[in-house]
């Protein structure tokens, strides 16, 4: 007989563990990505938990938009070095100077853009498999998609054309330069990630806890005042206590306001919110009803 | 939420016009687990799409750009909610005739089942068809949504009636634990809320039957598996000798000191260590992801798999199961495919196909291939040995799927006899 019946987050801990060996087993030459954000840093204790004592048989990958909050990327290398696991940063910079990039004006958000240096990293390494930490929860064209997710050779995901997806038996199989994107944690929530947080005391960018910050108002969003972020003709600076949901391009992810300074009282409020991970801090999902959608068929994780 | 909250995988199988988008998006809505700006997309779409007022809760399991176009669902996705009592993982599948193959997607990972059927239509076709799916696959818990009861008067006469012919009718597969729940997802009775118009009701809404279905018993918790997955060797100076043996328990238990056999080599030994990242374990059980040492050295790689169990599994290379075609190519007999089976991969070929069942009549007729969405009976080769049990024994154990080697495509899923 079991003993203790088991709760939701050791059920979902073990099938993440379970989908991490499988592809260490199974792919070539895989790859973590990990951006120092919240589901990112889930994903490194996670592959602790698969893979120690021995090495993680992968490296970490960062695409990086050079858009990103200093405390991440601050994070991002803190964590990488206290694990002593390998680090690999590409940046969105190299590929403008390439020429593979082109932006519209300097400033615009860079999201979409990632995709560009992900493949060019992609195929740079050779990787077959790359590990992201995309949620079903997110967004509703991730609700679909596998959790081994297939890309051609282009890196496209054709969303009417998945592979069926049975049991935990998990095709790994791709051709020379194909690859698959495999999201571990695709049956959590936001309120999974931050009770699995709160009971792995992980460390996270003190940016998710509430601070006080300078913002300014802008297209319906709060945004955050930076380098990158100016306030222009007419536009107020304001001092607000916040928090992020979300830590993506500095451009476009909105803070909300929030007094939650730990992830106990972070999971108190998501408890009660009334509005999505993304609906709530992204302006660059808001622009159509399937953004999401057409950002992934041209590569996006 | 409480430290002890379980998790629950449930499907829901029925068309468009049994109102199984509108049961979907009452059960997030009711439930308070549908967010403001969803509201307000679907709002908006409703509005545009000329709906009459009422915000259509359909709308919000609507995923993809081609879907909201065509004005169905495509494929199988997934939605989360919770409620203080338990976490739930919806497969949302389509219910059209040219899907059993999402059908049986969603259910391989089901713990329970709602097969939605419209009162003023009765036990149809469809509902044959998803309920023998449902005894395919192994779903253990099955409930009978009989929605629309708004449209027949709240009839206690005509529940029972269509309860009474789904019963007989499940008889026949073999299915006798089932719930049969009166509802009308559109005005939200017997869904979250008993509602006032179901008095004759004795039963408990959906949501609350979702919340206390008891789940423990749905893994075999008496005979251990462990399918070998990964091989850890960190050669380092501290874990100088250190080879464990990465994999998820499947089914049973194990403790440390305890004998195992390894198969297909048969040979046995005992378990050292139970290791975690979390610390050594004294025992562990199903589901738990884990790493074995064992006390002698012992040639092991992947696709190996320890047991202990009075019942031991067979080990064979030839086999019968029922097979699930989902790829749009037909099964070429002449030709060889991979399975994958646990943490095993090996060619294999089809033997024979003994015969495929239709799966609205039940009847077998014979066959010389097999096309998409077709279940037949077929006996299978394969190059080296599987170490496998009866699917209705096991359901990690008994399953594999069936990869074209051409096109790296999943073709055909499958279930140990």
């Amino acid at each position: 007989m079991s003993n203790q019946p088991f709760t939701h987050l050791d059920v979902l801990e073990s099938e993440s563990i379970h989908i991490m060996r499988e592809v260490a087993a199974e792919c070539k030459n895989p790859a973590l990505l990990f951006s120092g954000g919240k589901d990112s840093i889930v994903m490194l204790r996670l592959a602790e938990k698969a893979f120690r004592p021995a090495r993680f048989p992968f490296p970490l990958v960062h695409i990086d938009t050079e858009h990103n909050f200093p405390e991440v990327i601050a994070c991002r290398d803190k964590l990488a070095s206290d694990l002593g696991e390998r680090l690999i940063v590409r940046s969105l910079d190299d590929s403008i100077k390439k020429g593979t990039i082109v932006l519209k004006n300097a400033d615009q958000g860079r999201n979409a853009f990632q995709s560009v240096t992900l493949l060019e990293t992609i195929a740079e390494f050779g990787f077959d498999a790359c590990i992201g930490g995309a949620r079903r929860d997110e967004e509703k064209a991730r609700a679909k998609e596998r959790i081994f997710s297939f890309r051609d050779e282009f890196g496209q995901w054709d969303p009417k054309n998945q592979r069926p997806e049975l049991w935990d038996t998990y095709n790994t199989r791709v051709h020379a330069g194909e690859n698959i994107r495999v999201f571990p944690i695709s049956n959590w929530t936001e309120m999974d990630i931050w009770e699995y947080i709160a009971r792995e005391k992980l460390y996270i960018p003190d940016i998710y806890y509430a601070h006080e910050r300078e913002v300014i108002r802008r297209d319906n969003g709060v945004l955050p005042v930076s380098h990158l972020v100016q306030p222009r003709s007419g536009e107020k600076v304001e001092k607000l206590v916040v928090r992020f949901r979300t830590v993506g391009d500095m451009t476009c992810t909105c803070p909300v306001e929030s007094h939650a300074r730990n992830a106990q009282e972070i999971i108190e409020e998501t408890a009660i919110t009334r509005i999505t991970e993304r609906g709530a801090t992204r302006m660059d999902d808001q622009t159509s009803e399937a953004s999401m959608e057409l950002r992934k068929k041209e590569g996006y994780f | 939420m409480s430290n002890t909250t379980q998790l629950l995988r449930f499907i829901t199988a029925g068309s468009v016009d049994d109102g199984k988008s509108t049961l979907i998006g009452r059960l997030l809505h009711d439930s308070k687990s549908i967010f403001e700006d969803q509201l307000s997309a679907i709002t908006k779409t409703s509005e545009r799409r000329g709906g009459m007022g009422a915000v259509d809760l359909s709308l919000l399991t609507d995923g993809l750009q081609a879907e909201r176009e065509q004005g169905i669902t495509i494929d199988v996705a997934y939605r989360y909610f919770a409620t203080p009592k338990r976490k739930f993982i919806i497969g949302d599948t389509p219910g059209h005739e040219q899907y059993t193959r999402n059908m049986v997607t969603a259910a391989s990972t089901a713990n329970l089942a709602v097969i939605l059927i419209d009162a003023r239509k009765g036990v149809l076709t469809q509902t044959r068809r998803h309920t023998f799916i449902t005894s395919l696959v192994g779903v253990p818990h099955i409930v009978l949504a009989v929605n629309k009861m708004d449209m027949v008067g709240y009839s206690k006469e005509t529940f029972d009636a269509i309860c009474a012919e789904y019963r007989a009718f499940a008889a026949q597969l073999g299915l006798h634990e089932m719930t049969c729940i009166p509802m009308s997802a559109l005005n939200g009775d017997m869904v979250v809320e008993r509602g006032e118009n179901l008095n004759w009701y004795q039963g408990s809404p959906l949501l609350e039957l979702l919340e206390n279905v008891v789940i423990d018993h749905d893994i075999n918790t008496i005979d251990f598996r462990y399918p070998v997955q990964w091989v850890c060797r960190p050669q380092t100076q501290e874990y100088h000798d250190f080879r464990g043996y990465m994999g998820r328990i499947e089914s049973g238990v194990i403790a440390a000191g305890d004998e195992i056999t390894i198969l297909p080599s048969g040979r046995t030994t005992k378990v050292k260590e139970i290791v975690t990242y979390d610390g050594n374990l004294q025992r562990a059980c199903a589901p738990q992801s884990v790493t074995l040492t064992l006390t002698d050295e012992i040639d092991i790689s992947r696709g190996d798999m320890f047991v202990k169990s009075a019942a031991m599994p067979q080990v064979s290379k030839e086999f019968e199961a029922m097979l699930c075609w989902l790829s749009e190519s037909p099964l070429d007999l002449n030709r060889k495919y991979i399975i994958k089976h646990t943490t095993r991969v090996v060619k294999c070929l089809f033997a024979r196909l003994e015969y495929r069942v239709d799966v609205n009549t039940l009847e077998h007729h014979s066959s010389a291939t097999l096309n998409m969405n077709d279940i037949a009976r077929v006996a299978m080769k394969v190059q080296q040995p599987l170490v496998f049990d009866s699917y209705t024994k096991n359901r990690f154990t008994g399953s594999f799927i069936v990869i074209d080697e051409a096109t790296n495509n999943t073709v055909a899923a499958g279930m140990i006899i």
